[in-house]
């Protein structure tokens, strides 16, 4: 991706160079001899509770002046344990928990649980449910890079992006309700299936806010593409080269900014992703601005992908759970009316599914990176162990990495440039 | 008749794949399933390679030595035809009933775009293994949360502490089948620790090395005083664990 070069009348922003970088060296000639005060250096907590830390995360500083000598982050105080909590559930139990963890994209964790699940199980879903799950991740992907576009904006001075895209998110918050009855906590999918058919219109209603974002997209462009505070405060700061961002496990559009070309739905498709037509994204100094362009592409890159899907939509006629009675529930009429399909009710309601003995890992690509799932089954209705690859939490380990040398100011922006999500990294 | 099964019968044998797929771990003992890590592994190291097996249609799994495996591992990151230079997961399973703990590496390799499980199994009594931070950054926090959460031991890990649990938590390692869901202390317990002014709770000893002693908390009276245990088995239980850790 390019690098947006940017002219400015001079004198309007003395600090700022002709490239858009800032002028490096001091802005007035200074002769003072330095002065020769014995000092330590400085310990400086931020956070627990600090709206910059996007969440419940404490970062220890060590300053010396500005500048950090060593950050420490703390994490766990969201802790919850989901993980321990899931082996007490039964299969489809544990979907509510997993919504609890990236609770701004809580689609993409719903489908990614099941489908690990189904992977485990051999259960082969339905065209339709494949396509409406499609929808759900991509429509997710929008919704968790809509929010951090807003918060990045806001934590590098420019509040005005925030309340635009809070605008298109509640689009979506509205689509949840709909489908699904609630805004965050959507709960959405089943093992086999989804939790029911789409409401009449829902795929009308993706279609509209598909055709509305890409203005409300090129608005947040214009304000903050050719800013001179944004250019100058995420250009050349947070700096990670491709080699080192691999080997700290960094994914997602972490990982693309600096330039490695990995991405899940390219590199190890799942549910046809090979057929879509989109691109991928790839920044080239893999500073926090490269991270700021490829997240606002892949953005536009997962609208396409959005049309695309609607449109295969009315091909995939059909059931949207797998006709299998010991995985999905029965129709209500029918478990009302027909003894079998009670039976099959009851004993799904009761018992749960169960699952044949074995494992699966899948990898999804959720917005902030690769999410795996990965679980266990010893042949019962319980998971003996349920393990989510949260990628905040590998991308966070990489924090102190990225602030080697840069000033506390840069913290800010370091840490929202990285895209992190508390709950999925407590869990 | 008899062959002439109802759904109903279905519900009574349990769950079968949907699909004509099998889903049980399978040994394989064709070549055409194989991956080929796994045949350029067997050919390295021979003996060394425990097990293999595949789950969920396609995903390999390869059991190694514990004592093994930054030797594998290594190998496995830097030979010209593997390169798994994506570290994914590193975690652990417990299956309970006394059996082995697992550790589980999830590799996979941008280059041949090809994934692959590493499974180490460890003892009960012999909780350690070495830690594959030299080779993965990526290791260091998730090598963290397996030692906090499974109490494995990862040696030479440069920054081995606990990391969702508090640093002073004293109750044992919270996804270990034998550890109960609400924990092992009492819940009065567990409110007076939390609210408990020690700066020890808040902080870790390197940090409170570098705040100095100018910045340690005032002592507050007041919810501190809560009761300790609900009675003296519990007392018992708690000390237990602590002379444990």
């Amino acid at each position: 991706m390019a690098q947006k070069t940017v002219e400015f009348t001079l004198g309007r922003n003395p600090e700022m160079g002709m490239d858009g970088r800032p002028v490096m060296g001091p802005l007035a000639p200074i002769d003072l001899p330095e002065p020769d005060i014995e000092s330590d250096n400085m310990l400086l907590n931020i956070g627990p509770q600090h709206p910059a830390t996007h969440g419940v995360l404490r970062l220890i500083c060590e300053l010396d002046g500005e500048t950090i000598v060593r950050c420490i982050p703390h994490i766990g105080y969201l802790h919850s344990s989901f993980e321990k909590l899931g082996e007490y559930r039964t299969w489809n139990q544990v979907v509510t928990l997993t919504d609890r963890m990236d609770y701004l994209a809580p689609l993409i964790y719903n489908c990614a649980y099941v489908m690990s699940v189904e992977a485990m199980m051999g259960i082969e879903v339905t065209e339709r449910c494949k396509l409406t799950r499609v929808i759900m991740m991509e429509m997710d992907r929008i919704f968790g890079h809509l929010l951090w576009l807003g918060t990045f904006a806001m934590d590098v001075g420019a509040f005005t992006p925030f309340l635009y895209t809070f605008e298109e998110r509640e689009k979506i918050y509205t689509l949840h309700e709909s489908y699904t009855g609630a805004r965050i906590t959507t709960s959405a999918t089943r093992v086999g299936g989804m939790m029911s058919e789409m409401p009449e219109g829902w795929d009308q209603g993706v279609r509209d806010f598909c055709n509305g974002l890409p203005r409300t997209l090129d608005e947040c462009d214009t304000l903050l593409n050719e800013n001179g505070l944004l250019l100058g405060r995420t250009q050349g700061i947070g700096v990670i080269s491709g080699e080192d961002a691999l080997n700290y496990g960094l994914t997602g559009p972490n990982l693309r900014g600096s330039g490695v070309p990995y991405d899940v739905r390219k590199d190890q498709p799942y549910y046809d992703y090979e057929s879509y037509d989109f691109e991928i994204p790839v920044g080239e100094y893999g500073d926090c601005h490269d991270r700021y362009l490829v997240r606002t592409e892949e953005m536009r890159q997962s609208l396409r992908i959005l049309h695309q899907a609607l449109d295969r939509l009315p091909k995939a006629e059909g059931p949207m759970d797998v006709p299998d009675p010991r995985i999905s529930l029965p129709a209500k009429t029918d478990a009302m009316n027909d003894m079998e399909s009670m039976i099959h009710h009851f004993k799904l309601v009761t018992d749960g599914i169960h699952a044949p003995a074995g494992e699966s890992y899948f990898p999804v690509e959720a917005s902030k990176g690769e999410l795996g799932m990965y679980v266990v089954s010893d042949g019962g209705t319980k998971p003996v162990r349920w393990r989510v690859r949260p990628p905040s939490f590998v991308n966070l380990a990489a924090l102190p990495k990225l602030l080697e040398g840069h000033l506390l100011a840069d913290l800010i922006t370091i840490n929202a440039s990285i895209d992190i999500v508390l709950g999925e990294i407590d869990r | 008749m008899a062959d002439d099964k109802s759904s109903f019968d279905s519900v009574a044998e349990g769950p079968r794949p949907s699909s004509e797929v099998t889903v049980s771990p399978v040994k394989v003992d064709s070549p055409a399933r194989a991956h080929p890590s796994v045949t350029a592994l067997t050919d390295q190291f021979g003996e060394a390679i425990l097990r293999h097996e595949v789950v969920a249609t396609d995903q390999h799994i390869v059991f190694i030595p514990p004592d093994r495996n930054l030797e594998i591992l290594s190998w496995l990151r830097d030979d010209l035809d593997q390169q798994y230079d994506l570290l994914r997961d590193v975690t652990a399973v417990d299956y309970g009933g006394g059996r082995p703990l697992q550790v589980v590496y999830q590799l996979f390799s941008l280059f041949h775009k090809q994934a692959l499980r590493v499974k180490c199994e460890l003892p009960l009594d012999a909780l350690e293994i070495e830690s594959v931070c030299g080779l993965w950054m990526a290791a260091n926090w998730l090598e963290r949360e397996v030692y906090d959460l499974f109490g494995i031991t990862f040696k030479n890990h440069p920054d081995l502490r606990r990391i969702l649990m508090p640093p002073d938590y004293a109750e044992g390692h919270p996804l270990r089948k034998d550890f109960p869901l609400r924990g092992r202390f009492s819940r009065a317990e567990q409110t007076r620790r939390a609210l408990s002014q020690d700066l020890k709770h808040y902080y870790f000893d390197d940090e409170i090395e570098l705040g100095g002693e100018s910045q340690a908390l005032p002592p507050m009276d007041g919810p501190q005083a809560l009761p300790s245990g609900e009675n003296e088995a519990e007392a018992e239980v708690e000390t237990g664990v602590e002379a444990s850790e």
